[in-house]
């Protein structure tokens, strides 16, 4: 008889901290203790809490073990499973709150400071079931809402249940669900298809990864009752070939639904049918665009189509077709089984529900959360991301990855919601929120997602593959120091005018990096063009290298760190120096830092 | 799949098997588990507490977990019987035979049994 469970993350980030390996050992653990019949290892998807992996957690005391490594198993068998007694080094505990608790309290998962402002509907099971058994999501009242579905409600009832919830898109339009829904459903046509978007491009993005990784079957669920909402009997789920972990669990999860008959003929012994497949992506941006993702499951090269026709029209194969993120799918079962009023209880009053954020950049908990629509992004950075590592300022938020813009330190009030960002200039985007400090140079940052769409960009039209190239050029320019206050209007106009021309989302949305830093951090720019400095420090063309003469103790390791011998002995000795000192031709200097980081007298500072 | 009675019955032979990781447990038994307490064999005693508790169907008011060294080695194997707005009850010198004993009559009936506990031990 089973009387403890030990899960353990299997989720990518926890893998590749090696969580395979501590499953080992404990399996082995267990086994030469004879404990195999009294514990089990269950491994489940994503906790969240990344930055820790591999997590660990044990019921049912609900004890949360952070960084556990393979050499700490045997601990936690002898003393945790066998005794009783919990491993107070291992245990995380970090409830946010000033005064920090003694470690020999533990406190359950979700007292946590990272946990306690959560709350998880579409990362529900995530961290909590094995993600490769149909039974324990059956047993978290998993096909219920299928069945329901099925049994009790008609096509429409389904349509304004979804409707009525208020759920809006989570792969970064923002489009009601249930109006999308209705629009395939008035589609005439004998054939349609349900899609759903699981290419998730976003740099920083993989909360949709989770989901897949975590809770498999909640996406069938969902897309048998798209499926059935709209008459379709035939479904795909187009993911990305960088993510085996989440294709070989929903291979997994389909094969089981297929066996139970949850998936095929004659559902639950009605009428309806329903298939799905799997199709990969091989990872081009372009292809999350919708029209551009179905080209590509259609068998073509990944570019995107005029809409309209839209999709509920003329989609997949030409026919009516309902396409949705992950994550939008991950709320539908929670949705049908909990009631709409229940959705809509949680959020602001344009935007319900809640939104899973892949926390990254400079915050001390970088992970998944999910947080109800409408925290405010100082809540998110303070206390569930603990706030900015090392003592540095917070300088911006970073949302919607390449199609997005930023919110600066002095808007961190603001609350979190598809159209409070919008009205920033900001966009929800898929929910990558990247956290900048001081160090970073808003400049640089979009340069960098400029280069990530000019590599991105599928070509297809003129202003998306010249126009993003010429931005970059200009930004290139800017950062070398050869910028002028004219290349920022050209920059502005050339923004516009790629916005307004591209063909799909990717080329209308690409300036929105480079616009929202003109438009919040203006004074860095100017910077770079006028003073041609670059103040977070970042831009090498525009830094210099400077020994102080009267620091320097004349030890000469500065010269012989120096990759590109520009570093010379002067003939100042300084008051109260034996020897004398160095200095740095700035003609021959490469800047790559390496004379500042190997100097122990502080000599050495860039400007 | 062709009925919500399979799927009903999929559930309910599941609940069990997850229940040690959602229930809140009204009830927590707590068996000491230091090396006294396994010594005195408190093992056979937790074993026959979960097994007990999944027979019974009590899965969801009542979590069985261990604890280290209680301090009172001499009366090992020990169990602690925590209920909300209710005093702890502490059992002594168990064994499986009187675990059948404790559940039937104080987790089921609400009534300690109160010649296991501490307080008759002392006597
Ligand atoms: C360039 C580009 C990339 C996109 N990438 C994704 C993506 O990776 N995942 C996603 O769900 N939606 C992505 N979208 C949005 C989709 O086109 C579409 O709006 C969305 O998947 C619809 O589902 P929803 O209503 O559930 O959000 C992208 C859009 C553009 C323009």
């Amino acid at each position: 008889m089973i009387r403890s469970h030990v899960l353990i993350c299997g989720g990518t980030g926890c893998t590749s901290s090696h969580s395979h390996e501590v499953i080992n050992k404990l399996a082995e653990e267990l086994k030469s203790k004879g404990l195999e019949d009294e514990i089990k290892i269950v491994q489940t998807g994503c906790f969240g809490l990344c930055a820790l992996g591999p997590v660990m957690i044990i019921y049912p005391e609900g004890t949360f073990y952070s960084c556990v490594t393979v050499d700490d198993v045997p601990e936690i068998v002898d003393e945790h499973l066998i005794k009783g007694r919990i491993v107070q080094r291992l245990v995380y505990n970090d409830t946010g709150d000033k005064e920090p608790l003694d470690k020999s309290v533990p406190v359950s998962l979700s007292e946590t400071g990272f946990y306690k402002k959560q709350h998880r509907v579409a990362l529900r099971n995530c961290g909590v079931i094995n993600p490769e058994s149909i039974d324990e999501y059956i047993a978290m009242d998993g096909y219920f809402a299928l069945a329901k579905v099925l049994k009790e409600m008609t096509p429409d009832d389904v349509i304004k249940c979804i409707s009525d919830s208020g759920l809006r898109g989570r792969g970064g339009g923002g489009f009601p669900t249930g109006r999308k829904w209705s629009f395939a459903k008035a589609s005439a046509g004998d054939k349609k298809y349900v899609v759903c978007n699981a290419d998730e491009g976003d740099p920083g993005a993989f909360m949709d990864r989770s989901v897949l990784e975590g809770d498999p079957h909640s996406i069938i669920e969902a897309m048998a009752i798209a499926g059935y909402a709209i008459g379709a009997d035939e479904g795909f789920v187009y993911v990305r070939a960088e993510y085996p972990i989440a294709v070989k669990r929903l291979s997994i999860a389909i094969e089981q639904a297929r066996e139970y008959g949850l998936l095929g003929k004659n559902i639950f012994g009605s009428d309806f049918s329903f298939e799905l497949h799997i199709r990969l992506g091989a990872g081009a941006f372009v292809c999350g665009e919708e029209t551009a993702l179905m080209t590509s499951i259609e068998g073509n090269r990944g570019e995107p189509r005029p809409r309209p026709p839209f999709p509920a029209v003329k989609g997949l194969f030409g026919k009516p077709t309902v396409e949705n993120n992950v994550e939008t799918f991950a709320n539908i079962p929670q949705i049908i089984l909990q009631g709409p009023e229940w959705f809509a209880s949680m959020g602001t009053a344009t935007s319900k529900g809640t939104k899973v954020f892949a926390l990254g950049g400079k915050i001390k908990h970088t992970g998944l959360v999910e947080i109800p629509m409408g925290t405010t992004l100082r809540e998110i950075i303070e206390d569930i991301g603990g706030g900015i590592p090392d003592g540095k300022k917070f300088k911006a938020a970073q949302t919607g990855g390449p199609s997005g813009g930023c919110i600066p330190a002095s808007l961190i009030d603001t609350e979190v919601d598809y159209d409070n960002l919008v009205a920033i200039g900001c966009m929800m985007g898929s929910g990558g929120l990247i956290v900048m400090d001081e160090d970073t140079c808003m400049v640089d940052m979009a340069k960098f997602f400029l280069e990530f769409t000019v590599d991105e960009s599928c070509g297809k039209c003129t202003p998306c593959r010249i126009g993003t190239r010429r931005l970059l050029e200009l930004l290139n320019k800017i950062t070398d120091g050869n910028g002028t206050l004219e290349d920022i209007d050209r920059l502005e106009e050339l923004c516009n005018y790629i916005r307004q021309n591209s063909l799909c989302g990717l080329g209308q949305t690409a300036p929105n990096p480079v616009l929202a830093t003109l438009k919040f951090f203006r004074e860095e720019y100017i910077a770079h063009v006028v003073d041609k400095k670059c103040p977070a420090g970042v831009c090498k063309n525009l830094l210099t290298y400077v020994i102080d003469q009267d620091k320097c103790i004349g030890c000469g390791k500065c010269a012989k760190n120096c990759p590109a011998d520009t570093i010379f002995k002067t003939d100042y000795v300084a008051p109260g120096h034996k020897l004398a000192s160095y200095t740095i031709d700035p003609a021959k200097c490469v800047k790559c830092g390496a004379c500042l980081s190997g100097c122990k007298f502080g000599a050495i500072s860039k400007q | 799949m062709k009925s919500l009675e399979e799927l009903l019955a999929i559930k309910a032979k599941m609940q069990d098997k997850v229940a040690v990781r959602t229930s809140s447990g009204d009830i927590r038994v707590v068996v000491g588990m230091a090396t006294c307490g396994i010594a005195a064999g408190a093992r056979p005693v937790l074993n026959a507490f979960v097994e007990a508790v999944s027979k019974e169907e009590l899965g969801d008011r009542v979590t069985v977990t261990q604890t280290g060294c209680i301090g009172i080695c001499q009366y090992e194997p020990v169990v602690e019987v925590y209920e909300k707005d209710k005093e702890k009850v502490t059992y002594v010198n168990m064994t499986a035979e009187r675990v059948k004993d404790v559940v039937e009559k104080h987790i089921k009936g609400g009534k300690p049994v109160t010649e296991y506990t501490i307080g008759a031990a002392k006597l």
